[in-house]
């Protein structure tokens, strides 16, 4: 860094503490600062996604249309689908990746920390924006998150907005996913090798390197949309010579790789701490890697299985399904992996470690629903049913979201330098998985009965499990409420220690509890700080 | 930072040429339209009448007619489905009729089913071919030529000709801008 003007009247510049106020947060350059306000961010989208999740069981809690329009009905499940996946999952991996990748890889701060500055803070205007469609003529987006043209057309006056805001999430992302590999190449500890990263490290270089991959083309893909509906080109409009069929093709390229996305991370959490409650060291941390990195090549060439129902050749089917169904295979590794960790291990079951556990154990019933929705001839009756809905609720709740759950509540202690009350935790966990399952499993039957998703109102041979799911909504969403609680009331617990965890291992639990903000400036020795914990 | 510039920049890069991909995704999926029918693609190219045609195979051509939703037309075909051999030319007429009180034009885009019959099916004329200009309130038989190549795959008895109408000024109303 040049010494300049700006350096020498920056009078905070010897003390290293942060700036008071809200500059501390709007100019802020601290990765653990940033990690915060993506945590804060993603909790706060969590419950206003959350929130449309409410309207929505609300309206399909008994037959017959009671609370709202069908049309507002189709804006709640777009808007709740677009916030939680960009808003909530994504943002929530991010801020655990700004706070944790550099204190477990040894590296002061992220690699670029003004980019990761301006990465945050595109969110809250691309989620105001996206969020602002809901008081415009016409009303939000009700196309689906999908954004299938024609249909996605005919939206109002949200339309333009909602198109910018899916470019500003992308640039966020790419910003972010750069920022991280960028910090995960260059700033490791000097004695750590790539195969030496935390598990979680690895998770995050893959999936940056699918984001950077995949967040440009949805962005293309939303150009395209956006230039068919004003300046006369027609990718996808049949009149001009286009297909509405190419979008999909072109957003599944984006959206098979993007829900790896919000999984491998959460596969990186649970690889760190069912270890630590374990007290083993993690099973086959290599095959792990290129079990990981498999998942994510695969992800590329299975797009299609989102639409065997629109038509495609005997052997593109076969393609597609078969290649699907090789993804079971590394998930398998990792699972297995897992499960030999815990084997024979000195276990306890902490917050965190009952979060993985629930995590391992539901993902992997989301998993085979997947295989079943993989297998193309029984896929043309699953299509767009509850099944679906069913499908990727497992894959993302009591999988993305457990994961991230277990992550706060294994690095608050870290982060606060106060222990959060366990029993609360416990509670969370126990009410949360209760409710999980009686919300998403009476749908797999829905689904398998004929049910549609995206309908606001329903045949009444569906009427029980759909009044069942909406008790298990409502009950899921107010325990959420006991996390906030948990979060709020950390700063009076008990005194962590630095290491926190009997078990835990790695370079994060070197530095005090609370982390000072700033670590690390000068690079330590990772392998005698791994080799401390043995 | 030197290092750290250098990866940013070249991670910039894949960014940026990824966001290409996605347009370059555009002309690819018409080549893989072409060479597979994939999405009811037909054939434009033009064939040589067959000098003898196949007279012991029977081929059921089946003709449907959609018109989209905002397109003030109608359009049928004279005859529902006919039979035919491979490698005879053929002759199908289809009714356009514009339903507005202004002067519209129309475009038809085909479809045919299965996938692996869209190569075969050739057409040597078609109401396809150009756009269609309709006055007020006019009725008009549009000619459709074509032959079936001798080629099409032992499996298909059955080829299904669809048409869509749309109506080509829509695209511009829709416009707001």
């Amino acid at each position: 860094m040049s010494s300049t003007v700006a350096d020498a009247l920056d009078h905070e510049h010897d003390d290293h503490g942060p700036t008071k106020g809200i500059g501390r947060w709007l100019f802020s350059t601290n990765h653990k600062d940033i990690g915060t306000m993506y945590l804060i961010f993603s909790l706060t989208m969590f419950f206003i996604g959350g929130a449309m999740a409410m309207v929505i069981r609300s309206e399909l809690a008994v037959p017959g249309l009671q609370f709202v329009h069908p049309e507002f009905f189709n804006s709640m499940t777009t808007m709740h689908a677009l916030i939680m996946v960009f808003g909530a999952v994504m943002p929530a991996f991010v801020g655990l990746a700004n706070w944790m990748i550099p204190l477990m890889i040894g590296a002061p701060d992220m690699a670029l920390p003004r980019m990761n500055n301006w990465s945050f803070w595109i969110l809250p205007v691309a989620f105001g924006i996206l969020l602002s469609t809901l008081l415009m003529p016409g009303g939000a987006p009700a196309s689906g998150w999908t954004m299938y043209p024609p249909l996605v057309l005919q939206t109002g006056d949200a339309f333009p907005f909602l198109i910018f805001s899916v470019h500003l999430m992308g640039i966020s992302s790419i910003m972010g996913a750069i920022n991280v590999i960028v910090t995960i190449i260059n700033m490791r500890a000097p004695d750590m090798s790539l195969l030496k990263m935390p598990m979680f490290v690895w998770m995050w270089l893959i999936t940056a390197y699918l984001l950077i991959a995949v967040m440009p083309v949805l962005a293309g893909a939303v150009t395209m949309l956006l230039t068919d509906q004003f300046f006369g080109t027609s990718f996808f409009l049949a009149a001009g010579g286009g297909d509405p069929v190419m979008f999909q093709h072109i957003f599944w390229f984006f959206g098979h790789p993007e829900v790896y996305i919000m999984i491998l991370p959460a596969f990186g959490v649970v690889s760190e701490i069912i270890p630590t409650f374990s007290r083993k060291k993690l099973f086959g941390h290599d095959s792990m890697v290129y079990a990981g990195s498999s998942i994510a090549f695969l992800s590329f060439i299975v797009w299609a299985h989102h639409m065997f129902t629109v038509g495609m050749p005997l052997t593109g089917q076969m393609f597609f399904m078969f290649a699907t169904m090789l993804i079971a295979v590394p998930t398998g590794v990792k699972v297995f992996n897992w499960v030999a960790t815990m084997w024979r291990g000195a276990m306890t079951f902490e917050t965190p470690m009952l979060f993985s556990l629930g995590f391992v154990f539901l993902f992997t019933i989301g998993g085979f629903s997947g295989l079943m929705l993989a297998i193309a001839p029984a896929d043309i009756q699953y299509h767009d049913t509850y099944f679906v809905v069913a499908h990727f609720h497992y894959v993302l709740v009591p999988g993305s979201v457990f994961a991230i759950m277990a992550g706060a509540y294994y690095w608050l202690p870290k982060w606060t330098g106060h222990m959060y009350n366990e029993t609360l935790g416990k509670a969370h966990f126990w009410l949360s998985t209760i409710f999980v399952n009686l919300t998403f499993f009476p749908m797999h039957f829905l689904g398998l009965a004929g049910m549609p998703r995206r309908i606001p109102d329903y045949s009444t041979q569906f009427a029980d499990f759909n009044t069942i799911a909406s008790i298990g909504a409502f009950g899921f969403g107010l325990s959420q409420l006991i996390f906030v609680w948990i979060v709020v009331t950390a700063w009076r617990g008990e005194k962590a220690t630095d290491r926190v965890w009997e078990g835990s291992h790695g370079l994060e639990w070197t530095v005090p509890s609370p982390a000072p903000w700033h670590t690390f400036t000068t690079p330590p020795k990772a392998r005698i700080a791994q080799e401390a914990f043995e | 930072m030197h290092e750290n510039r250098s990866l940013t920049g070249r991670l910039l890069v894949l960014a940026a040429a990824m966001f290409g991909f996605g347009f370059a995704l555009v002309p690819l999926y018409d080549v893989f339209c072409e060479i597979t029918g994939f999405g009811g693609r037909t054939n434009a190219t033009a064939a040589v009448v067959e000098e003898a045609p196949d007279l012991t195979r029977e081929i059921r051509i089946e003709f449907m007619t959609t018109v989209n939703s905002y397109a003030p037309f109608e359009l049928s075909s004279d005859v529902s489905s006919m039979t035919v051999n491979p490698g005879k030319m053929y002759f199908a007429t289809f009714t356009g009729k514009n339903l507005s009180g202004e002067n519209k034009i129309a475009v038809a885009r085909p479809s045919v089913a299965p996938p692996a019959a869209s190569e075969h099916f050739v057409k040597i004329e078609c109401f396809c071919f150009e756009s269609q200009e309709f006055a007020a309130g006019e009725e008009r038989a549009m000619p459709l030529q074509f032959i079936v190549d001798p080629e099409l795959p032992d499996y298909v008895d059955t080829i299904t000709l669809g048409y869509t109408f749309y109506d080509t000024a829509r695209a511009a109303a829709n416009n707001p801008l």
